[in-house]
């Protein structure tokens, strides 16, 4: 077992949480390679080999512009989460590429207070090393439950 | 059933009143008379069960539904309810079967829905069982009386319900027919939980004045083409109906200019392909929403298709379950194109997500509004199609039939 490895991986998805959590959402796209793919989808379709995605990017252009498209055009009520994550499952690097498995429990608090369970799933990565940081060559949402109440505003 | 204290708005179909959202006498007479009367509700793609020896579940308003194909290859469907004591007999969304058992007793039916056995109907050695003359029968599932329209499973109650293509009309019929154009490969789907009455939301799909003003990810990006041209049509029943627009902003020459403007106010997609589309029905039409009364939605978003399924959980709480398609001869590309432009649909859908929102604002809004009604005159009083998309015509429309329906 690689304690500095599980770390540093440990410490990267702290981050992508935090940076969501947070509402730092124009952080996020950089997390990911250039050309990474982000996919947020059901279990059922995962298990069944459909490619649909309730948010499906192939670049960090278009994960820019789904927050662009949060923060100045879409409608929705305030909102934010907080991401519990599981401890990570790192399968050994095939050719630079970890294979990371996680999973989450992702709590929606509306601005009136109003706290609920919105989803809770794992998430299926691939992550190398760019320079001395980690990046996603793919995230991909796994969500346990088909169902989103109301909206799936803000990225998972 | 006590509804008769509840009487329309005299100014008719102009006024939608507020105790229609909520009142549960109002509710459980819908499903007596809109879901198991004489209408075709969508219960799923052809092409979810598409081999011998599968189901998948469904539903008609409240009754649980499981639609199969039997070992001969013929489509049926019925309600997922025992003959004993009325346990769900089927447990799981899809998937294969030969028959089904139910859990509580084991009482087995075929694929048909037909009772064939019963667990110790005889008893055990002369002792217990049911009597000779015991006609467990009488209480069998409900058959559904079945049609498959262009790929599209419809199913009845009523044995009055017309042939289909007298239910949808002659301009609905060929608008599924033009959508439906080969045969269906699955994407995958997912369910949208609006914390709304099912008309809230049936209504918004039909409601064709607010596009632009909820939406506003066209306008902000300058995707909206000035001279976009499109319609309403409506058919004679009132509760079904198209909307359409023609053309693809991307490929215009406004949207060239515009997009100049735009990138001097800092509002430009970084990535357009996400929209990049191609006009694979070859008639120009880049948006077509089609509505079947009363729980069907056929999406064509450019190349981004979709059936949604409404499904009524209460009162105040529907179901939207969402299945994405393309077709078998899609290639790499084609896919790849309906799967970025899916990032449009559905409960994160870039012109999508904030109708699950809106619809719930309503919701809320008129909890305390009973005795109030909606306002309901963009285009008159008109329950037909129309050039303008600046009217609500056709949710007028949806009025008339469901009140006919209801006798109300």
């Amino acid at each position: 077992m690689d304690i500095e490895l599980l770390l540093k991986v440990q410490t990267f998805l702290a981050r992508y949480a935090q940076i969501i959590d947070d509402d730092l959402l124009e952080e996020w796209p950089a997390l990911f390679v250039e050309t990474g793919r982000y996919v947020v989808t059901t279990d059922e379709n995962f298990r069944r080999g459909f490619p649909i995605g309730m948010m499906y990017a192939t670049s960090r252009a278009m994960l820019r512009d789904r927050i662009k498209s949060l923060r100045d055009a879409n409608v929705y009520e305030a909102q934010r989460y907080r991401h519990i994550l599981g401890a990570p499952l790192i399968s050994p690097s095939d050719g630079g590429v970890l294979r990371v498995q996680s999973n989450f429990l992702v709590a929606r608090i509306m601005h009136t207070g109003e706290t609920t369970i919105f989803a809770t799933g794992r998430y299926e990565d691939r992550v190398v090393a760019e320079g001395e940081a980690l990046a996603f060559a793919e995230r991909i949402v796994v969500l346990d439950s088909r169902q989103i109440d109301t909206l799936l505003a803000i990225p998972l | 059933m006590n509804v008769h204290h509840r009487e329309w708005p005299p100014e008719g179909l102009t006024r939608v009143p507020y105790w229609i959202y909520s009142d549960p006498d109002i509710y459980a007479r819908e499903q007596d008379r809109v879901f198991r009367g004489p209408i075709w509700n969508f219960l799923c793609l052809e092409a979810e069960v598409s081999e011998a020896n599968t189901f998948r579940r469904s539903a008609i308003g409240d009754m649980q539904v499981v639609v199969t194909r039997d070992g001969d290859g013929e489509l049926h469907a019925f309600e997922n309810r025992c003959a004993h004591r009325g346990a769900l007999l089927c447990l799981h969304e899809q998937g294969e079967a030969k028959e089904f058992s139910c859990v509580y007793h084991n009482w087995t039916y075929d694929l048909s829905g037909k009772l064939t056995g019963i667990a110790f109907r005889r008893g055990i050695g002369g002792k217990g069982g049911m009597p000779a003359d015991a006609q467990p029968e009488s209480q069998a599932p409900r058959k559904l009386r079945l049609t498959v329209f262009a790929g599209l499973v419809f199913g009845t109650c009523s044995d009055a319900t017309p042939p289909i293509e007298d239910y949808l009309g002659p301009d609905i019929s060929a608008k599924i027919r033009r959508v439906m154009r080969a045969p269906v490969k699955l994407m995958g789907g997912y369910s949208q939980m609006l914390n709304n009455n099912w008309k809230l939301y049936f209504e918004n799909v039909k409601d064709t004045y607010h596009a632009s003003l909820l939406h506003t990810f066209f306008t902000t990006f300058r995707l909206n083409r000035l001279s976009q041209k499109g319609g309403v049509v409506i058919n004679e029943s009132g509760g079904s109906h198209i909307s359409f627009s023609i053309g693809d902003a991307l490929s215009s020459k406004e949207y060239e200019q515009a997009k100049l403007r735009a990138a001097q106010d800092g509002f430009v997609l970084e990535a357009p392909e996400m929209l990049q589309s191609v006009d694979e029905f070859g008639d120009d039409v880049g948006l077509q929403i089609l509505t079947v009364f009363p729980n069907f939605v056929l999406q064509q978003i450019r190349n981004s298709l979709a059936v949604r399924r409404v499904v009524p959980i209460g009162p105040e709480r529907t179901e939207l379950v969402w299945m994405a398609f393309g077709f078998v001869d899609d290639d790499d590309e084609m896919t790849e194109r309906r799967l970025r432009q899916a990032n449009l649909m559905g409960p994160a859908g870039y012109i999508s997500m904030e109708d699950g929102a809106a619809t719930g604002f309503v919701q809320r809004g008129v909890a305390a509004a009973k005795d109030f009604t909606s306002v309901v005159e963009m285009g008159g009083a008109s329950v037909s199609s129309a050039e303008s998309r600046v009217t609500e015509a056709s949710v007028r429309a949806f009025w008339k039939h469901y009140r006919q329906l209801m006798d109300m």
